[in-house]
């Protein structure tokens, strides 16, 4: 039997520049990776995941994301995410889909004001969703980051409600950035939509250094596989 | 008809700019006990009757000028 090979969506922004790592990465894990141009207005046919890539769309013009979400592909996006298959912000991929409403809160400049290039430790929260589905609750995983608008903010009564879903997916162990409860990673309600702000895709191979971003990015390969034989 | 809309970092939210434009205002010597950084948007309207303009404005603040998580807005109309 051969495995089969996943159709993975990766966007491409005007300024997008992980959308490179995050095709090769998902090819070496196993993904028929498709690039996709902000402009098209549908996804492949045969599209079983959507990964927004780290960069800086738009220049990051106004707020981070805040232009990105009005991209032609983005209501096709939506359509996706709310058929309950995975889709995956990176980075700069996370604050668009924080600002399109596809999760919750939003990102801020470090508290630092500085642009901050590290590999960071991430404790995994939960294994309630499709990403973190192979790693054990309290798991740390070792990822880079590289952001300057990285502060995860959300008010007491919105992070309440995300402990109580369990939509906390990964906290840094150490606040590099000022963010809320130290979150690095949140999901939607459903558990479909991750974002995260370390870069998963720049973390599978030992050669390059840590491989923490390996079972995220299998988490969603796994998840894809079987969306898209439920709908073959 | 023109508008202008003024973006705030709202209360009570860590104002990272604010902060470091704060340190460097002491750093040279003022005497500042705060400063909270915001952005400014110039609109020229095509709306010419204030009501409908203000309207359109509150609909550009929550679509697309601010983020109310962290933002509140300020909207000065004025007559061309």
């Amino acid at each position: 039997m051969t495995e089969t090979r996943p159709t993975v969506a990766v966007l491409r922004f005007p300024g997008s520049n992980d959308d490179g790592d995050a095709a090769i990465a998902l090819e070496a894990l196993g993904a028929d990776v498709r690039l996709v141009w902000h402009a098209e207005h549908e996804l492949p046919r045969e599209t079983a995941a959507v990964v927004l890539p780290g960069g800086f769309s738009y220049g990051d013009y106004l707020r981070c994301g805040a232009i990105a979400r009005f991209a032609s592909i983005m209501p096709a996006v939506r359509d996706f995410a709310e058929t309950g298959r995975p889709v995956v912000g990176i980075c700069n991929g996370f604050q668009i889909l924080c600002e399109a409403g596809l999760l919750p809160g939003v990102l801020r400049a470090n508290r630092q004001l500085e642009f901050l290039c590290a590999d960071v430790t991430v404790t995994v929260e939960t294994a309630a969703n499709v990403f973190t589905a192979r790693c054990a609750p309290g798991a740390e995983l070792v990822i880079p980051v590289k952001h300057g608008e990285g502060n995860w903010f959300g008010d007491e009564d919105l992070v309440a409600e995300l402990e109580s879903g369990d939509q906390i997916a990964l906290r840094y162990t150490e606040n590099v950035n000022g963010s809320v409860g130290r979150i690095a990673g949140v999901t939607n309600a459903a558990g479909n939509v991750l974002g995260l702000m370390p870069h998963p895709e720049h973390a599978i191979d030992p050669l390059l250094g840590p491989t923490g971003g390996l079972p995220i990015l299998q988490g969603l390969l796994d998840a894809a596989r079987a969306g898209a034989l439920a709908t073959a | 008809m023109k508008a202008t809309v003024l973006v705030r970092p709202k209360e009570g939210i860590l104002d990272p700019q604010g902060e470091a434009v704060h340190g460097s205002l002491r750093a040279l010597g003022f005497a500042v006990s705060g400063a909270r950084v915001g952005r400014i948007v110039d609109l020229e309207l095509e709306a010419t009757d204030r009501a409908g303009a203000r309207a359109e404005v509150e609909r550009m603040c929550a679509e697309l000028l601010a983020n109310p998580l962290i933002e509140s807005v300020e909207i000065q109309l004025e007559q061309a």
